[in-house]
């Protein structure tokens, strides 16, 4: 008996086998993978999963795969790391960072959806793999593609940034660059889709991709020592990551493996962050709309910037029903984000991770969380990858000689005198 | 002339696998009920029980999302292509 019963309709409920389709005939709702929880009751525990390996493929009992991961074995378990310095900044005693800026191979975390994603392709039979993409998948499909052999066409924005660009082409995959914005790229691909028999990850292997998400919900909770977190705080793009990190900790809540969870659910509250030159999702909950309204994107956060974002109903409907909020933060404030957590935390996140921490700087203005509640801010990609986000407002390197002379002359005039 | 409709592959078996369909010139309502007319079937899977556009649906006249235009009301000519998208996730 397999692991997996099949895949449902998330909007009608309508069920179909597992199969590389990803909406649901009747009423175009994105399908879901559904568990088979018999199987996984009482036969799953938390010291297997604590035997398993160091990357997310620990949880391969909850993933949508029959057999062992033949492309990226190495993803995910990445740190989780105690803001001391950060949360000191904001008030708070129990602060962390979930760090997918270094996850393995390419520092975010679409790593773990494209492991999943490509291991069903290979499965299904799929020989070329393709994605529209903000940059991050399209590194990642890229990369994975050359790792399983797999012929790659990714489509991309043509106004991505130059390290996603060159992220992508050099593990030798075709790159479509698209005159348009992510969602006009995202037309062309449903377009394309069913024309040629690949594998689209984002298309017909949605519902498997979806599911590698749950991994960094899983992550947080078995490195808070099996406990959900009080507060999550996630960016949103398409909507997906914010639903399936709270789905991961639900999951593991049935399986009975939350110290601080039971019967009642777990009391997670989910927060979506979004730049404010493309908040279709953050908008919508905040002005309590029932459905959001699609955006043309206009920010420096171009990994996040989707203004029809596919699973943006259910990022509203997990931020409301965990009880959560949104906020949305202006260019200028993504930037102090990305600077504030370097500084005080020594990481470099992108531009979509400084959208998290400014937004999580109002929340934290909000009164959202108490001083001792236990809040994670979930860092998805690497400021290495966006650097023309900061080129120019970082202050700028001293020039010195290579003699002594040249160095005191410069601590002097540079008023660098209060290190030495 | 008349208006193209690029079917996705979800709603092909209802026009005999073809990719590609016409209409008479009006509005995007004119055209779902000609659709659904045309296909009978189609109508039901892209407006709900109370004749509203699935939320899970894209509609867009030349490469224009119709929520950015006038929605349902939305004109469509001759000559003017119309697609019809499910939602897609990416990022």
């Amino acid at each position: 008996m397999s692991k997996v019963l099949g895949m449902r309709c998330r909007e009608c409920g309508e069920e179909y086998p597992m199969a590389p389709v990803h909406v649901c005939e009747l009423c175009f709702g994105p399908l879901e993978v559904v568990l088979n929880w018999e199987l996984l009751d009482g036969k799953l525990t938390r010291e297997k999963i604590e035997k398993g390996p160091s990357s997310m493929w620990r949880y391969w009992d909850l993933l949508p795969v029959d057999g062992p991961p033949t492309v990226g074995k190495n993803v995910g378990w990445t740190p989780l790391v105690k803001a001391e310095n950060l949360g000191r900044v904001f008030g708070l005693k129990n602060l962390y960072i979930k760090n997918d800026a270094v996850n393995h191979p390419t520092l975010s975390f679409k790593d773990r959806v494209v492991a999943v994603a490509l291991t069903k392709a290979r499965e299904f039979g799929y020989e070329t793999v393709a994605c529209a993409s903000t940059g991050n998948l399209a590194n990642s499909v890229a990369a994975h593609a050359a790792e399983g052999g797999f012929r790659a066409y990714i489509f991309i924005p043509s106004d991505l940034e130059q390290g996603k660009v060159l992220g992508t082409l050099i593990y030798g995959a075709n790159v479509l660059s698209v005159s348009g914005c992510y969602d006009e790229v995202n037309r062309l691909c449903a377009e394309a889709g069913g024309k040629y028999g690949w594998g689209f990850v984002n298309i017909n292997l949605r519902p498997f991709y979806g599911d590698g998400s749950k991994t960094f919900g899983y992550e947080i909770a078995e490195q808070l020592g099996w406990n959900a977190p009080d507060h999550v705080v996630s960016p949103c793009a398409g909507g997906s990551l914010i639903s399936k990190i709270y789905k991961g900790l639900n999951e593991l809540n049935r399986l009975g493996f939350l110290e601080n969870s039971g019967k009642e659910g777990i009391s997670t509250k989910m927060y979506a962050a979004q730049a404010k030159g493309c908040s279709p999702i953050t908008t919508a909950i905040k002005n309590d709309y029932e459905i959001f309204r699609p955006q043309k994107p206009n920010t420096i956060a171009k990994s996040i910037a989707i203004g029809n974002p596919a699973d943006g109903h259910v990022a509203i409907e997990t931020v409301r029903k965990s009880g959560g909020w949104a906020e949305d933060v202006t260019d200028e404030e993504v930037l102090e984000g990305m600077k504030l957590l370097a500084r005080t935390e020594g990481i470099f996140t992108e531009t979509a991770g400084g959208v998290t921490i400014a937004a999580t700087k109002k929340l934290v203005e909000q009164g959202r969380f108490g001083e001792n509640d236990t809040v994670v801010l979930a860092i998805t990609g690497n400021g290495l990858k966006t650097q023309e986000a900061v080129i120019g407002k970082l202050g700028s390197t001293v020039a010195i000689q290579p003699n002594l002379k040249s160095l005191e002359e410069a601590l002097h005039t540079e008023k660098l005198l209060a290190t030495v | 002339m008349a208006v193209s409709v690029l079917i996705p592959t979800p709603l092909r078996k209802y026009t005999n696998e073809q990719d590609t369909v016409t209409v008479t010139a009006g509005t995007i309502s004119t055209l779902v009920v000609e659709l659904e007319a045309n296909h009978p079937g189609m109508g039901k899977r892209i407006t709900d029980d109370q004749g509203e556009l699935r939320r899970f649906i894209n509609f867009y006249v030349n490469e224009e999302d119709i929520r950015f235009l006038e929605g349902k009301d939305t004109p469509v000519n001759d000559g003017d292509v119309v697609s019809i998208v499910p939602s897609i996730a990416g990022g």
